[in-house]
């Protein structure tokens, strides 16, 4: 596979999914911390904090992108401090185009796990707690469990999402190859060049190739999922 | 181990304000549907949070309005038994059973995996999953689940009000040995009245969010003023007893205070105590001592009150001996008897039930 991509299609290819991955790793935990807030729990300020997960979802991604920029860039406000503390730079970084993509995965993923909590009977974590279970290990043994088809369909969505970013991407960090250039981004660059097409088909194979392997996966886990939270 | 309540809480319609004492034994929270029995276990087991008023086990108080004492769900140490059964459906039969065990405080007595499963007959069921357990078997795994958790009371809000006929009498001895070998107090909620005078030692009645009622299982169940309560058809008293002898001819005779009473043959050896359970519908007064009848059993005795209610009817309470019997009949009957408090009289018995046997209790 490697001699039939070439080395810049390559590139874009390992740095798309380095970039999914490490975006979907980023955003599950708050995604299922997120999801059951939502789902679970009153709060003052609970709408808002609906609003803004979904945000990326409803806005223009070049408007989620450039505000990712005068948030996380080097002189914004956050991008600033990171930088400073930590020495983590996103501007024009790989890091960036994971941030980026985990920002617009996040409406997904918490959607995903949300309608997924819902469905727990509340009345089994009750019933947990009166067994003597404190509210963490409550979690971990029976919400968990339980709402694993939902998490893992999530990790899916945001994936194939994180995948497929483009416009938010491009503002934020822009298209630089081997840095920043994703697949969308590749295909884009190689469609603008004569005798790019070639290029631009090979990776929309990939492109292809790698959502429906991401599908047949979330398929099997979550059916194997399903069938051990069915109690069958 | 006893547990005291003294609770208000605001319900839609009424009220509750609802005070009472379970002692050690069994104490059914009886009352019909809507009465607030629900709301009363709930707030027991901490999964809601009274108005006011407290709540205290051994007197250890679970919640106290004044003193701001609330204590978590998972604090509280009491097994509830739900009527739902509630069993985690990713775990298996062992996993359910065992889930509570790591929270058990360490060198609390109890029994252990293999003498609940022996109790409750679930050894061949603990490599199953709940999905594939009938309503009766996920209901016994769900008695052993609060027992394993070792909790210093139980709650059973209507365990077996989601099952059958055949279901209820497949599970209720095993309610009955539960209760006989934890020793451990129950709080037992129920809108039923058989399964009230089957188990109960005390008897809580509820009704629209006050206690209207409480005391010994004997003497609520046979008093003439809850008849209305536990309805004209379910109405009863109740009696101590035990096996006198085993008859040739296929008959038990069981000795009550205020005589004998002969029923189709028991199992249990002579000594046996047990506990009888007389419908007031089912109990004929006359004013000397019958003859010529069919009826086996019938005891003397005196009439303590009479009540009257809508209809035609009257309930007659009758002490036999040192028991209370519970007696229907029509007023034009009670007239030309001339039934008053004092009167000698004979309660013919037509049907007798056993309601409970206390097994290795000689």
């Amino acid at each position: 596979m490697a001699d039939w991509l070439g080395p810049e299609e390559w590139q874009a290819v390992a740095l798309s999914l380095k970039v999914s991955l490490w975006a979907i790793v980023l955003s599950l935990p708050f995604g299922i911390l997120t999801a059951y807030a939502l789902a679970r729990w009153s709060f003052p300020g609970k709408q808002v904090l609906n609003g803004i997960v979904h945000l990326p979802l409803i806005l223009p991604p070049v408007v989620t992108g450039y505000l990712l920029l005068l948030t996380f860039g080097r002189r914004g406000p956050v991008g600033g401090l990171l930088d400073d503390w930590f020495g983590l730079v996103f501007a024009f970084r790989w890091t960036g185009a994971a941030l980026a993509a985990a920002i617009m995965a996040f409406p997904l993923v918490v959607r995903a796990i949300r309608l997924a909590i819902e469905a727990v009977d509340p009345r089994l974590e009750q019933a947990a707690a009166t067994l003597g279970a404190p509210r963490l290990w409550v979690f971990a043994t029976v919400t968990l469990p339980l709402i694993l088809p939902g998490v893992i369909a999530g990790a899916i969505l945001g994936f194939a999402k994180a995948m497929g970013e483009f416009g938010a991407t491009i503002t934020f960090v822009s298209n630089i190859p081997g840095q920043t250039q994703t697949l969308p981004s590749a295909i884009y660059t190689f469609l603008q060049v004569p005798g790019g097409d070639a290029s631009a088909l090979r990776l929309v194979a990939v492109s292809v190739a790698v959502a429906m392997a991401a599908l047949t996966v979330s398929e099997v886990l979550a059916r194997r999922a399903a069938k051990r939270v069915s109690g069958a | 181990m006893s547990l005291e309540v003294d609770i208000t809480h605001p319900l839609a319609g009424f009220d509750l304000r609802v005070a009472f004492e379970a002692p050690g034994g069994v104490t059914a929270l009886f009352g019909r549907s809507g009465a607030g029995k629900t709301t009363v276990i709930n707030a027991i087991a901490g999964l809601l949070r009274p108005q006011a008023g407290r709540i205290l086990l051994s007197g250890v108080p679970l919640f106290d309005a004044k003193a701001r004492v609330n204590l978590p769900v998972h604090r509280r140490r009491l097994g509830y038994v739900f009527q739902d059964g509630r069993l985690f459906p990713h775990l298996s039969v062992r996993q359910n059973l065992t889930y509570g065990c790591r929270f058990a405080p360490r060198g609390e007595p109890g029994p252990g995996l293999d003498e609940v499963a022996d109790l409750l007959g679930l050894g061949p069921l603990l490599d199953r999953r709940p999905g594939a357990l009938s309503g009766g078997e996920k209901q016994r795994v769900a008695f052993g689940r609060a027992l394993l958790a070792r909790p210093g009371m139980l709650l059973m809000d209507e365990p077996l009000a989601a099952l059958d006929a055949a279901r209820k009498e497949e599970i209720l001895p095993y309610l009955e040995r539960l209760r006989d070998q934890s020793g451990l107090p129950i709080l037992y909620v129920s809108h039923s009245v058989a399964e009230v005078a089957r188990l109960a030692t005390t008897v809580v009645v509820l009704e629209a969010g006050r206690v209207v009622r409480a005391g010994p299982a004997e003497q609520v169940l046979s008093d003439p003023a809850m008849v209305r309560q536990f309805g004209l058809r379910e109405a009863g008293a109740v009696l101590p007893a035990h096996i006198a002898r085993h008859h040739a001819d296929g008959l038990t005779e069981l000795a009550v205070s205020g005589g004998r009473l002969f029923l189709p043959e028991m199992d249990q050896p002579p000594g046996t105590r047990t506990r009888v359970r007389i419908l007031a519908h089912d109990v004929i007064v006359a004013d000397r001592a019958p003859e010529g009848l069919s009826a086996l059993n019938i005891l003397p005795g005196e009439v303590v009150a009479l009540r009257e209610g809508q209809g035609p009817g009257v309930v007659v309470q009758i002490r036999c001996g040192g028991d209370l019997l519970l007696a229907r009949v029509t007023r034009r009957s009670a007239e030309a008897l001339a039934l008053a408090p004092g009167r000698r009289v004979y309660a013919v018995i037509k049907t007798v039930s056993i309601a409970r046997t206390d097994v290795g209790a000689g």
